[in-house]
């Protein structure tokens, strides 16, 4: 801080000596960037690198040759994407999971924050938070093995619809429960955990506000609607553009773990389909341009749904 | 915490006393919607499989049998898993938190010079990437397939992790502290050390906590960078029980039919659910509140 102040008074002098004071300012913080130093080559190293690897998608990668030696090849690896009859079908099955996800998956978390801010029982609704954070810590894997055993031919979810008279469904091996699983098994894992943010902004409403609105005859629905939604409102844009701009950047590992040769046709999304091209068939060029093609449409989308909320309500990422 | 007073002393009128109970009633659905699923592997891991075949298991266990827990516990790969998973998830999170909040702390100075830059080349990362097959490329060069680094490595730094504690170390590390130090000849990193880390204690046991579950969960980094059983975390160990059917033949060597078998298999499944999430169901309770405490720091920021 009172370098700062000290630089600026020095504003009049010679050019030399403000860079001698920016070279003095360096070298006496120079622990700082020795603290700085592993987490830089870090994302140097493992992110900024792979960034610059990306260009393989470019090229004919031929391991022996390395990244540099590979012939170029331009847009061959994307024609053929965009020609695969795969190509529409990943589309299709990636946007149409993120999407319902995000159409199911952002309001609900909002929901039960107002619901559990309306509990007035402290005990009660600390049981509720603790129950339903809970699954969020269970790992992804041990989750899909819970929908294996869940929706089995005997599992509990067809022991119970027999119970009723019903006919026991082959879940896992049908393309069309696919969508549903997935989504359903997000929802009973994530929307309690997702709640918390809004249940914070919402413990910042000042009193006074609920306090004028009972004064002029509001009930509890009505301060809902007009207290604490606009409350919470900011934090939601954040977290909508936040969701849409990560639209193609559905998770990977959970869709992994529920596919079934079965149930290929809906399940295979592009960030699975570039593990399989890529690790299990060693197409490393191939995979390269289909996950290229990916990051970019979600960059794309993430500046658009920024500058649309920022015209529309103010509020962005940047 | 205001909220909450002023509702006792306000009377509520007859249309709040309703919504009070539908709310209840809908919060307490939904308490049992996820309470349910858990419970039931609890009952399921050990009850007779025949009976939950038959779909006679509902809430109570029946004819509770320990057979699954005795097969799970004298497999060796599971117990090899455990320990391996015990590593990473220790030497993992000793280099997450360590790198995360020396990085965080440097960024949080506002003397620092040049950090605006520095931090987007970080926030950048979260925007775009170079995807699966150049990272994978970047670790087999450095030649780290097969080995616990794969792990631990390429996730060293979670971006966000280092926005919660710069957040934290801006707002509740005084500016005067610094000076005061700096004044009494201080060196950054002593004052890092010794006034920093004394002070910041729920910020380390957020950030210990965050990176711990994420390596004790993960499994996609030990699919694609391990061959190597003996290296397997145990979250791989498990997809192979779980979800690729592998319920070791080790296992159930001694039993002959098929059908007995299968249901045997489930009764493994459910068990090894247990096993493998008993660490976290023990800690949980205690240390909830460091997570929530870290979402929060996170979202004022965001």
């Amino acid at each position: 801080m009172h370098t700062e102040v000290r630089m600026s008074t020095k504003i009049d002098q010679p050019a030399q000596n403000i860079k001698k004071a920016k070279f003095k300012k360096l070298l006496n913080n120079y622990q700082l960037y020795l603290f700085l130093l592993p987490a830089l080559i870090y994302f140097i190293v493992f992110h900024y690198f792979p960034m610059y690897g990306v260009i393989i998608a470019f090229k004919d990668f031929i391991a022996t040759k390395g990244i540099m030696g590979s012939p170029w090849v331009g847009f061959k690896h994307f024609e053929r994407f965009f020609d695969s009859f795969q190509f529409w079908r990943l589309i299709k099955n990636t946007l149409g999971l993120s999407v319902l996800q995000l159409v199911i998956g952002f309001p609900l978390p909002i929901i039960l924050a107002l619901m559990m801010n309306q509990i007035r029982h402290e005990k009660y609704k600390r049981f509720v938070q603790t129950v339903v954070y809970a699954p969020h810590f269970i790992s992804v894997v041990v989750l899909a093995g819970m929908i294996y055993v869940f929706f089995s031919n005997n599992g509990l979810i067809n022991n119970f619809i027999m119970m009723f008279g019903g006919e026991s469904i082959s879940f896992m091996a049908k393309p069309e429960w696919f969508k549903p699983l997935y989504i359903g098994s997000g929802v009973w894992q994530e929307t309690g955990w997702a709640a918390i943010i809004y249940l914070a902004a919402l413990a910042g409403v000042s009193p006074e506000l609920h306090e004028a609105a009972v004064m002029d005859g509001a009930n509890k629905w009505h301060r809902i609607l007009h207290v604490d939604i606009p409350a919470i409102m900011p934090t939601a844009v954040i977290l909508l553009i936040l969701s849409v701009g990560n639209i193609m950047n559905i998770g990977f590992e959970k869709a992994y773990l529920l596919q079934t040769p079965l149930n290929q046709p809906s399940a295979e999304i592009i960030p699975t389909y570039v593990y399989k091209m890529g690790l299990q068939q060693a197409q490393y060029s191939f995979a390269a341009a289909v996950g290229l093609f990916n990051a970019i449409i979600n960059l794309i989308l993430l500046v658009a749904v920024n500058k649309f909320a920022k015209k529309l309500s103010g509020q962005g990422l940047w | 915490m205001g909220l909450f007073a002023m509702n006792k002393t306000t009377r509520r009128s007859k249309e709040d006393k309703i919504f009070d109970s539908i709310n209840i009633f809908l919060v307490a659905i939904m308490v049992i919607l996820v309470v349910y699923p858990l419970y039931f592997i609890v009952i399921a891991s050990i009850s007779n499989p025949n009976l939950i075949y038959e779909g006679k298991v509902w809430l109570l266990p029946k004819d509770i049998t320990f057979e699954g827990y005795q097969r799970i516990f004298s497999d060796s790969k599971i117990w090899l898993g455990y320990k391996n998973s015990i590593i990473y998830t220790f030497v993992g999170t000793l280099v997450n938190v360590s790198c995360t909040l020396m990085a965080a702390y440097a960024l949080s100075r506002r003397d620092l010079y040049g950090r605006n830059l520095i931090m987007f080349l970080f926030l950048f990362t979260m925007f775009f990437s170079g995807g699966l097959i150049p990272t994978y490329l970047v670790v087999k060069n450095l030649g780290l397939l097969n080995t616990m680094w794969a792990l631990i490595l390429p996730k060293a730094v979670a971006v966000w992790n280092v926005i919660v504690a710069r957040t934290y170390f801006q707002t509740s590390i005084p500016n005067e502290l610094l000076e005061a130090a700096k004044m009494d000849g201080c060196s950054d990193a002593k004052f890092f050390w010794k006034i920093v880390l004394p002070l910041s204690k729920p910020i380390v046991a957020v950030m210990v906590l965050f990176y711990a579950v994420g390596h004790w969960n993960s499994y996609f980094d030990a699919l694609i960078y391990l061959n190597n059983e003996d290296l397997y975390p145990l979250q791989l160990i498990l997809r192979n029980i779980l979800i690729q059917n592998e319920a070791s033949t080790q296992m159930m060597s001694d039993i002959d039919s098929l059908a007995a078998k299968q249901r045997v298999s489930e009764l493994i499944k459910y068990g090894v659910i247990i096993v493998a999430s008993i660490p976290l169901l023990v800690l949980y309770p205690f240390v909830q509140k460091y997570f929530v405490k870290g979402v929060m720091i996170g979202g004022i920021k965001g």
